[in-house]
């Protein structure tokens, strides 16, 4: 199964024959180095060129990008001594979002996130990371958890969408996410929020109250998907890139606005080209910003909670003489 | 002070326009109406006077945000909040104020919601209600603002918060910013619920998507109006995506109910007694708190 992007193949296809030419001139003996360096200076400026200047659409592509770290992969690079914790104690447990306890920087921690699988067989596993209410549930009771102990919370946001089934909203899909919130907004304990892959809605707002929110280079952030958006404001589903150009859903975009804090640098060509480095960047802004939340005393830190999410909208009003 | 001044110039001001703009909607039938759910043909005049409920089977017409205040409080007592808020256009969307415009000719409305105070029964309240005419009562900043401040009110005077949903959820056209509408809301509901205040949220046709999953869902008590459609996903995403068959009552308030999801479905003709009762019934001094 080939996970490569259609926007980078010039590139992986410029690299194939550099490959072949250095194996050549092993093999046979023949000395193709000049055109070896000349093809590998025109790949690294092909490279600029491709990964210098995304476009929104190819960094969705590469949020969605199989092989970049999932949840779990962060969590076991972030925590040590971690313990997954399973069910909402009311009908089951969700494979679609994970929770446990752990420890980061030393200090003990709630970390939460959407989980994806790696293929097929471990997406069905996951319902490709969209969970149910019962998923938002576990979350919430683990939340109240950390609570009750003093532990900070660390939600790592990977998902294009709560569940949209027949059984999720049966069981309160609006009603799970809308109680993650108003209690998020409340926690009187620190909550550090990353977006690393999708943050497909209310599906990753359910995880994304916080008093810290990072986004990785290329996830994205969008109240919905631009195949989404391209249907309901361009009425049509073939517009996508356009959409997602529209709804201004990049790292870069939401930091402008000022909805998130910061933005989590990837390698170039994206996290799936060296996980390990993605998550150590990760690992420093999380452990760093949860030492510093630490400190600030809890009433200050819901106050300044409740004004990071208070400031946010854009309207006008017209005031009388 | 300055606000208050001009709120009292312009207390019926939104009333009166939208009432007209209500009513033209029924024109193009003249003085027949056809219900839209059992096809009966009923003289538009007895429709009005039946607060807009099918006399034969039931079914609730949308109601307008003036309607609503007309038919909920106390005669006289609306003063309203936030008048001249508007939306501006964050993301610069080619079209969407020329949409905003279209919605405000429409409708009469400034936005998709109307907040202010009065009574109900005597009993002091905050109210909100949406209208579903404005761009579908979708919420973007303008929306997220007069909720958030209407309930800052509320914890200022410690009164109660009546808020009528109607709305097809998030406003596309804002992007981000209509999904940080929940957050922003669901942390004013959170100071409201900690103050140890009331909230009755009320969702009528349709309350769906962003504004379901956040305040719609967050009221001490969780009230809709028959046949309400509500829902976090809609039916045809659902279909479409996941190719399940729908039961023919699912997502509607009925449905709701039955599965734990809403305390009650209240008819319009007894929604505001409803209300009544359930001010009354916390206005008393209680246990435990002073
Ligand atoms: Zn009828």
């Amino acid at each position: 199964m080939s996970t490569d992007l259609q926007f980078e193949r010039p590139l992986l296809e410029l690299r194939a024959k550099i490959d072949e030419l250095k194996k050549f001139t092993e093999e046979k003996g023949i000395d193709f180095s000049e055109e070896v360096e000349k093809l590998e200076d025109k790949a690294q400026e092909l490279e600029k060129t491709i990964y210098g200047e995304l476009k929104p659409m190819q960094r969705v592509q590469m949020s969605k990008h199989a092989g970049r770290p999932t949840t779990l992969d962060y969590i076991r690079g972030l925590t040590t001594e971690f313990i997954e914790l399973h069910g909402d104690r009311n009908f089951r447990d969700d494979p679609a979002l994970v929770g446990g306890i752990g420890r980061i920087a030393g200090l003990p921690v709630t970390i939460l996130g959407h989980q994806k699988g790696r293929n097929t067989k471990e997406n069905v596993f996951r319902n490709w990371g969209s969970a149910y209410p019962e998923g938002y549930r576990k979350a919430m009771r683990l939340m109240k958890q950390a609570e009750k102990f003093g532990r900070p919370v660390v939600c790592l946001i990977d998902t294009a969408g709560a569940y949209p089934g027949a059984a999720a909203e049966e069981r309160g899909q609006a009603e799970a996410i809308a109680t993650n919130l108003i209690t998020m907004a409340g926690l009187r304990v620190p909550i550090v929020c990353v977006v690393t892959g999708e943050g497909g809605s209310g599906g990753a707002l359910g995880l994304g109250i916080g008093d810290r929110v990072y986004m990785l280079e290329n996830a994205y952030y969008s109240v919905i998907s631009p195949e989404g958006a391209a249907a309901i404001l361009l009425r049509d589903a073939s517009q996508a890139a356009r959409a997602a150009d529209l709804l201004k859903l990049t790292s870069n975009d939401l930091l402008e606005f000022g909805i998130i804090d910061d933005i989590i640098k990837e390698p170039l060509g994206g996290a799936h080209r060296d996980p390990d480095n993605v998550i150590a960047g990760v690992k420093q802004v999380v452990s760093n910003t949860v030492v510093e939340l630490s400190k600030i005393p809890v009433d200050t830190l819901l106050q300044m909670r409740y004004d990071k999410y208070r400031s946010m909208g854009h309207f006008t009003e017209t005031t009388i003489e | 002070m300055l606000k208050e001044i001009f709120n009292k110039k312009n207390r019926y001001a939104t009333l009166s326009s939208s009432d007209l703009a209500a009513r033209r909607e029924m024109i193009p039938e003249g003085i027949m109406t056809k219900c839209k759910n059992c096809g009966e043909l009923l003289l538009t005049k007895e429709l009005e006077k039946n607060l807009k409920v099918c006399p034969q089977c039931g079914y609730h017409f949308p109601f307008s945000a003036p309607e609503r205040l007309t038919l909920t409080l106390d005669e006289g007592s609306f003063v309203e909040y936030d008048a001249t808020m508007a939306s501006l256009n964050p993301l610069q969307n080619p079209d969407y104020m020329q949409k905003v415009e279209k919605s405000q000719a429409a409708s009469g409305l400034q936005e998709a919601i109307v907040t202010g105070e009065g009574t109900i029964s005597g009993n002091p309240v905050v109210i909100g209600v949406m209208d579903a005419r404005f761009i579908l009562g979708s919420m973007g900043s303008v929306v997220g603002e007069k909720i958030t401040r209407a309930v800052e009110r509320a914890i200022d005077k410690r009164w109660p918060v009546v808020l009528f949903c109607a709305s097809g959820g998030a406003r596309m056209q804002e992007g981000i910013f209509s999904l940080m509408q929940m957050a922003k809301t669901s942390a004013a509901f959170n100071r409201l619920s900690e103050a140890g205040l009331l909230y009755i949220s009320v969702l009528t046709n349709p309350t769906t998507g962003g504004v379901s999953a956040s305040f719609a869902m967050q009221g001490d008590f969780n009230i809709a109006e028959p046949g309400a459609y509500i829902a976090f996903a809609g039916a045809r995403v659902i279909e479409q995506t996941i190719r399940e068959k729908l039961p023919d009552d699912f997502q509607s308030a009925e449905f709701l109910v039955k599965h734990g999801m809403l305390d009650k479905v209240v008819p319009r003709k007894e929604l505001t007694q409803m209300l009544a009762s359930l001010l009354d019934l916390h206005k008393e001094a209680r246990l435990g708190v002073n």
